[in-house]
């Protein structure tokens, strides 16, 4: 009995760590120059010094043993605080390349889907991949290949990539990767690329829920501060309807996003498909609150929140950029759908308690 | 961070078994029962049925075994309500009284009231309606006129409630009145509960037809009806406590998001052997919803085992819950052709004709929208 606590108090440990740093650390300085594309390596190196992007990793390859779902959690506070970091990514990409048997490389890491990939006789990998959540930043990228003897994953150096630089919605870094005959670790997958999405997918699901906290929150504070008509607009019941609904999305994004994380390390310790029908639910909903609530965020916020100087979009923006980021809502809806449909009208039921 | 808290529900090793034991039980009781029957959901009333119910201690579940329970845990009677719903089983005879009558009695009741009445409610053989809403008082309960006044060792009830579900068929009513004249200053207190037999002579009950021209509704008249001092549940002035902190296991249950399940189950049947993307997208769509309100409604439910007050976040299911029950009839109409009729099409049709003209009440019954959001806005410090 003793263990579940232990585990508990290591999530919450490590999310007040973060949290801690991030609201320290994160100064509109260290904003301001991830805004332009640039590497804020002063935070990065606070991160990877409190040990945050390893947290994930088994103690075998430099972690500390923290639970999946635990260590999943962190990336509630880097939503909540709009991280212009790929924390998500090099977590992703450690827990995968464990899992496989590769050694895990220091520093800022990315994961590219969407990528076509073939590897010679030498294991030698060709190919590309568009879309890479902070390709130009991430020491290696993780891909996964189609060989004969099924899916192998390898962790390609940045030193042999060629990158176009591109920006997702909230302007961070998005980029295509080409790459030619690079010698690079390998190892089999004992998962395919759909498992793959889906570990991403729950990890933009998890920073929603994160994000949509923090603009539930600053949105209240701003309701009873902004004064219109001789009174605070919170008091309006019209304003005060529309809170109860941001808040009601951002607390449906948080359930969502906790089913995310424990199916994703239940699928760590045994990966197969199991994890898919969870993940699409928490991306769909997740997708579904970042949509509402932001917009219910601008209209209370007013002209004030349109403006760049105003933080409200550093979280609406990433908001829209997390939703789209490894499917978006109709793709998973359709993962979801066809499996509820598969399973008959009488196995509708099931197949819900099963999630 | 935030006022409102979800977490993980707590993990129940019963519950496993006992899902697995209610869906046999379940697959040959309702094998026969057509889908429109099925779709009632927590209308469809069978007091046999309540009875089988009672007979496999599933009545009860959670309540002290000297009352008729079986002491196991909140969360094991959440397994056995969902199923129960999900398969449309006819449990409104029984429903308010197990859910609501009977734990406000184990809270509140003397050890009289509790050993006469538990152990009825658990064996399905005693049916309890709820008196709240009067006919110019919904939401706003505080504006209750229903009196009740000391007479000699008991009390005499004049006024009238309204929208009471089965009266007809029920033994008791919890009446909740004015017991003190109103204080606009504490609009709240001088309310109190009561026990009340609905046999006793001067209540008359009136059938009042819905939409569909169902009789669930009633409304129920007093005219001077004595009741004995035994009747009062608890002490006289902490009805709106009682009432209050009854509403947890109003708002949060599995019944806030599944009346509209049975129609997707037709739905689902009615796209078989091929559905397109469009379909299966809206389906995904609405699993994600459900899936999501069952989290946070077990985790609701994880709380109240707790000892917790989750009344805000029990709001916040509720709210939620009844925009996706009323989605679910909107969104299947349009999923479905007309082409010739065929069995299963004739089936959808019913239940979603069924579901579709229900779902205003949706988000009537158990607190209107608007003052469910008015009680979220208060937990975030608005009001």
């Amino acid at each position: 009995m003793m263990e579940p606590v232990q585990a508990d108090d290591a999530g919450a440990m490590l999310r007040e760590t973060a949290d801690r740093l991030l609201a320290a650390r994160l100064t509109p300085q260290v904003r301001a120059r991830a805004a332009g594309g640039g590497w804020p390596d002063d935070l990065w190196a606070a991160l990877d010094e409190a040990g945050l992007p390893a947290a994930i990793l088994p103690e075998a390859a430099g972690g500390f043993g923290v639970p999946v779902a635990d260590a999943l959690s962190l990336l509630t506070v880097a939503g909540r605080h709009a991280l212009p970091l790929p924390l998500a990514d090099t977590m992703l990409a450690g827990l995968v390349l464990a899992r496989a048997g590769i050694e895990v490389p220091a520093g800022p890491l990315a994961v590219a889907q969407g990528s076509e990939v073939r590897l010679d006789h030498a294991g030698r990998a060709t190919g590309h991949a568009w879309g890479v959540p902070w390709g130009r930043h991430a020491r290696s990228i993780v891909v996964l290949a189609d060989a004969p003897g099924g899916p192998v994953l390898l962790a390609l150096p940045q030193a042999a990539l060629t990158i176009e630089p591109g920006a997702d919605i909230a302007g961070d870094p998005s980029d295509a990767v080409r790459f030619e005959a690079v010698p690079s670790q390998a190892a089999p997958a004992p998962f395919g690329a759909a498992e793959l999405r889906a570990a991403g997918a729950a990890t933009r699901a998890l920073m929603i829920a994160g994000a949509l906290g923090a603009v539930s929150a600053m949105t209240v504070e701003y309701a009873g501060e902004r004064r219109q008509f001789g009174r605070a607009i919170g008091q309006f019941q019209a304003v005060q309807q529309n809170l109860a609904v941001l808040a009601g999305q951002a607390a449906a994004a948080a359930a969502a996003a906790d089913l995310a994380a424990e199916a994703v390390a239940a699928w760590a310790a045994s990966p197969g498909p199991g994890l898919l029908p969870a993940v699409a639910a928490a991306k769909v909903r997740t997708g579904e609150a970042a949509g509402l609530a932001a917009s219910i965020a601008h209209q209370i916020h007013g002209a004030i929140g349109f403006t760049q100087e105003h933080p409200l979009h550093h979280h609406t923006g990433r908001l829209r950029a997390w939703r789209d980021a490894f499917g978006r809502e109709a793709e998973w809806a359709q993962v979801l759908g066809r499996h509820l449909i598969a399973a008959g009208p009488e196995g509708l039921w099931p197949a819900i308690t099963a999630v | 961070m935030s006022p409102f808290a979800f977490p993980s529900p707590p993990p129940s090793p019963g519950a496993d078994l006992l899902r697995a034991e209610i869906r046999a039980f379940l697959a040959s009781e309702l094998a026969h029962r057509a889908p429109l029957d099925r779709a009632q959901s927590w209308n469809g009333l069978d007091p046999a049925f309540s009875r089988k119910l009672g007979q496999r201690g599933w009545l009860g579940l959670t309540w002290p075994k000297a009352y008729g329970g079986q002491e196991r845990s909140g969360l094991e009677r959440y397994v056995l309500l969902e199923e129960l719903l999900a398969a449309g089983a006819p449990v409104g005879a029984h429903w308010i009284a197990e859910r609501q009558s009977g734990p406000s009695l184990l809270r509140y009741g003397t050890e009289a009231q509790k050993s006469a009445i538990l152990p009825r409610i658990a064996a399905g053989a005693c049916f309890f309606c709820i008196g709240m809403s009067e006919p110019d008082s919904g939401s706003d309960l505080a504006s209750v006129r229903t009196k009740a006044v000391r007479d000699g060792d008991g009390w005499r009830v004049d006024g009238t409630k309204l929208w009471t579900t089965n009266a007809t068929h029920c033994h008791f009513m919890i009446l909740f009145c004015r017991t003190r004249p109103l204080d606009r200053e504490h609009r709240h207190a001088g309310t109190s509960q009561f026990i009340v037999d609905l046999s006793l002579p001067g209540i008359t009950i009136r059938p009042v037809r819905n939409l569909l021209g169902e009789h669930h509704f009633n409304e129920v008249v007093f005219e001077d009806v004595r009741l004995p001092g035994d009747a009062l549940l608890g002490r006289e002035g902490e009805g709106w406590a009682q009432v209050t902190g009854e509403l947890a296991y109003e708002r949060s249950g599995p019944e806030r998001f599944l009346s509209s399940f049975r129609l997707l189950v037709e739905l689902v049947r009615a796209l078989q052997p091929a559905a397109d993307a469009r379909a299966e997208i809206a389906l995904g769509r609405l699993g994600a919803q459900l899936v999501t309100l069952r989290r946070m409604s077990r985790s609701v439910a994880g709380l109240l085992q707790a000892g917790a007050d989750p009344a805000l976040e029990a709001a916040m299911v509720k709210d939620l819950g009844a925009l996706v029950e009323q989605e679910i009839p909107e969104i299947a109409r349009d999923l479905v052709g007309d082409g010739p009729p065929t069995p299963q099409s004739r089936a959808f049709a019913q239940v979603l004709a069924y579901t579709a003209l229900h779902a205003p009440s949706f988000s009537l019954r158990g607190g209107t929208r608007e003052i469910l959001r008015g009680i979220i806005a208060r937990g975030l410090g608005l009001r």
